[in-house]
């Protein structure tokens, strides 16, 4: 429904550089001097807003403006930098002596020390605080006392491999080597909790406090969140903005109408309708960057025609059969890209993307993808159906459109059909039960900028997003040795000789990465997105 | 008069538990809601299982429907996934969406019933034809193409509102969802009016009025309209309870965070507490609206009497 034509849209802007100046004046005017503030799109966090307890880009959004953990990821390259950590050392990949850097504080006035990130992880670990991002601690020793898997009686409150020195200093011993440990650190989870956090959880839940570059000024639960920048904020990452208003969008159709009225400055989904024409509205105001997120075909490898000799070719069959180039450009208006392994672009070739490591085996070819499907034995019951949760996402699209392209290489109408399920609950439900008969959608967002999140956690036999529940010895071993590897471009060699094993069966389809998109209004400059698809917000400049 | 209506109240009582407990099998069919708990990842075994404990999914549906239904009786409706109590929730929600039905039910009342008096006393005139087009171009037309026709028009074309409703969703930035909303109603309301007043224009007691010489104005406020109305402020009192309830595609439209928005959210994470929470204050409308249609019949006409 929306129009294209140049005169239309010149008009549009006119209203919106109207109506932009119109609300510039919200905080002090507009005038370019980092005390203007900024509006922005957000969507209600589905958890409550916990550092350990959230595990969406909502939540995670606001979590990354007001908090500081020990490491940071470099928004331009996702690097694991130093951050609150001021040294991070260990001899044997299993004991760190991490020492945090003096002169922090919480926006309260309160000393980050050592104790705060204990008291925090050890509130993360915790069983009996219902936090979903639990399992990050899982390779702290104690974590099994403190969080049995089986959901008995937890017969520890505090992690034992955690030991606080002093103020600035503490240990951390894993139950196993794992060299690339610091590097996690940037995650949310590991963020540290001000004393008031344990006093007061209700209070705080209502208006969080943190470390970082913006404090919480105002919060109404579901539909806003005014955030300013906080002056005192002793980091070199200050924000370059008086503050940013997030408000709640139920339809990001909304928010980007509201983007051409001027009503709102950045949006950072710009909806499937709209791709289209996002580049005639918004010219170079229109983000489209890589993202650490990779969509896939996953297989439940709990049913047996999916489990036995010759299946693998199949798999890389239908992988074949896959137009990615034309799937990626009409669909997604090249807002993805084709897969050409079964990591992300913003790892660089030093983290361990390997553009091409698929090879062959995710090209397109009818022939060859109908020769390999009857050499594996054909199609287990002469057709594949691939489930999907209708939803969220544009995810019926593309699954039609997989399955056209599919049947068109195979020469037979019925080969493939798209199964939609309602909700990404009842999704998720199934998937949990084991009750995929056939392929179904897996999607990837990464947690952390390393290769190890993209292997261990979706292939590793019983891993957490082992959806399918593949396994396979030899890829298990390479990840073992990989973590215990202390050298990190050995590491990554050997995290790549496991990523080959998962080519060799066909694990999972690898078909597209997902890109962050953005669009932003004439007042803003200097808008980015991170390596996570969130816009940098204290590097950008209003006015 | 008093036990009529304390006979209306009792049978809501048998309608309020089968609309609940309904709703609460619906939901619960869909599936295991702590699954899309974690993304798309498998929520840990342990964690899982404290929080189906924690909002009392472990128990047979039958036991959690009686559970919630005596929580409900002391006020409590539960908790969200989301941490938040739902009657915290409903006390956001309703206030905006009551004030969306009133600005909507303005309309119909305002611009439908002035609409149809105007045509049934023209039948057939120019003016009764063109409004008789208009009404079913409207009635013909979805809403969500009105809503988003009008908000690109009057939002980003002419600039004239802002796309969206502000948090606040104060009287004034209701006015054009609340036409959008209203738009359907009203262009029913004018044809039920329309045909009503033509109708009892040819009655004898109308007739005999204008004979007695009463001046024209009387006769249509007093004895025609009043008596026309019937029908009107039947569909009316029912028309609310859908208003309150099918405001969903106009509050997405809007981005206005009301029942319809809270609605969505909660059937799409198949959050039980919240969906059956807030489905059961709208029945709770819907009944009383019509308890209160009943007895304005009684107001309305003289002949109609409660015993």
């Amino acid at each position: 429904m929306r129009r294209a034509t140049h005169a239309k849209w010149a008009a549009c802007a006119a209203a919106a550089a109207l109506a932009a100046t119109a609300c510039g004046g919200g905080d002090s005017g507009s005038g370019g001097d980092g005390g203007a503030v900024l509006s922005s799109s957000w969507g209600d966090p589905q958890n409550p807003l916990e550092p350990a307890n959230t595990n969406e880009v909502q939540g995670g959004k606001v979590l990354d403006m007001i908090f500081r953990g020990l490491k940071r990821y470099d928004p331009g390259t996702g690097e694991a930098k130093d951050m609150l950590a001021e040294k991070i050392e260990t001899s044997d990949s299993r004991n760190f002596t991490i020492t945090v850097k003096d002169g922090w504080t919480f926006s309260n006035g309160e000393k980050v020390t050592a104790k705060s990130f204990v008291d925090a992880w050890n509130y993360g670990a915790s069983l009996k605080n219902n936090q979903r991002n639990a399992y990050f601690f899982g390779y702290i020793e104690g974590y099994d006392k403190t969080h049995p898997e089986d959901g008995s009686a937890q017969s520890a409150d505090t992690l034992s491999g955690l030991t606080v020195v002093d103020d600035r200093t503490f240990t951390v011993k894993l139950s196993q080597k794992f060299s690339t440990f610091p590097d996690t650190l940037g995650y949310p989870a590991f963020a540290p909790l001000p004393q008031a956090f344990f006093d007061d959880h209700a209070g705080w839940l209502s208006k969080p406090v943190g470390n970082g570059p913006y404090t919480v000024d105002s919060y109404t639960r579901g539909s806003q969140m005014s955030l300013r920048a906080w002056d005192a904020y002793p980091g070199a990452d200050k924000a370059q903005n008086g503050g940013v208003d997030l408000k709640v969008y139920t339809d990001n159709n909304t928010a980007y109408t509201d983007l051409m009225a001027g009503n709102l400055d950045l949006v950072d989904d710009v909806p499937a309708a709209q791709l289209k024409n996002v580049r005639a509205d918004l010219g170079d105001r229109y983000l489209n960057t890589p993202a650490g997120i990779i969509q896939t075909l996953a297989f439940p490898y709990y049913d047996k025609n999916w489990n036995k000799a010759g299946t693998e070719k199949v798999r890389t069959g239908l992988s074949r059969a896959i137009d990615r180039d034309q799937i990626t450009d009409t669909i997604f208006q090249k807002t993805r890209t084709p897969a050409g392994d079964w990591t992300s672009p913003v790892l660089g070739e030093d983290g361990g993307f390997r553009e091409g490591l698929c090879g062959d085996a995710c090209e397109y070819d009818p022939d060859a993808a109908k020769k390999l499907i009857e050499e594996g034995g054909g199609l287990p019951g002469g057709q594949v159906k691939i489930t999907y949760n209708a939803d969220t996402g544009s995810h019926k699209q593309w699954v039609d459109a997989v399955c056209n392209s599919i049947n068109n290489a195979l020469g037979d109408d019925r080969a493939c059909v798209g199964n939609p399920v309602g909700t990404f609950a009842d999704f998720r439900g199934r998937i949990t039960d084991l009750k995929m008969s056939g392929p179904f959608r897996a999607g990837w967002q990464m947690d952390y900028p390393l290769i190890q999140n993209f292997l261990q956690p979706l292939y590793y036999t019983g891993a957490s997003s082992n959806d399918g529940k593949w396994s396979n010895k030899e890829y298990d071993d390479l990840i073992d040795q990989a973590n215990a590897e202390s050298d990190t471009a050995k590491a990554v060699g050997l995290f790549q000789d496991a990523e080959d094993v998962v080519r060799d069966n066909m694990a999972a389809i690898p078909l597209w990465y997902q890109n962050g998109s953005a669009g932003f209004s004439e007042r803003l400059s200097d808008v980015k997105l991170n390596p996570f698809s969130v816009p940098v917000y204290d590097e950008i400049k209003v006015g | 008069m008093g036990q009529y209506v304390v006979r209306r109240l009792l049978q809501m009582i048998p309608v309020f538990i089968g609309a609940t407990l309904l709703i609460f099998l619906m939901v619960n069919v869909m599936g295991d809601p702590v699954a899309g708990l974690c993304g798309d990842r498998q929520c840990d075994p342990a964690t899982a299982a404290r929080l189906r404990k924690e909002f009392g999914l472990d128990k047979p549906v039958g036991q959690q429907y009686l559970t919630y239904l005596a929580n409900v009786f002391t006020g409590d409706f539960g908790t969200a996934f989301n941490g938040r109590p739902v009657t915290e929730l409903m006390s956001s929600a309703f206030p905006v969406t009551v004030r969306l039905t009133v600005v909507a039910v303005l309309f119909e009342i305002v611009i439908g019933i002035t609409l149809g008096v105007v045509t049934g006393l023209r039948r057939g005139r120019p003016v009764d034809t063109t409004v008789l087009l208009i009404t079913l171009v409207v009635i013909s037309v979805p809403t969500f193409v009105t809503g988003l026709l009008l908000q690109l028009l009057l939002g980003v074309e002419w600039g004239w509102i802002k796309p969206s409703v502000s948090t606040d969703a104060t009287f004034d930035e209701l006015i054009v969802p609340g036409l959008v909303l209203a738009s359907v109603s009203l262009a029913y309301v004018t044809r039920l009016t329309r045909t009503s007043i033509a109708e009892n224009r040819r009655s004898d007691y109308v007739r005999t009025a204008i004979a007695k010489g009463l001046p024209r104005r009387r006769v249509v406020t007093r004895h025609l309209l009043r008596n026309s109305l019937i029908p009107v402020v039947t569909f009316i009192g029912t028309d609310i309870g859908a208003l309150m309830g099918g405001a969903i595609v106009t509050e997405r439209i809007f981005n206005i965070h009301g029942v319809g928005y809270q609605l969505y959210q909660g059937i799409l994470r198949q959050n039980t507490q919240t969906v059956v929470g807030f489905v059961t204050v709208l029945v709770l409308v819907f009944l009383v609206a019509n308890l209160l249609v009943d007895l304005l019949y009684a107001v309305l006409d003289p002949r109609i009497r409660y015993a």
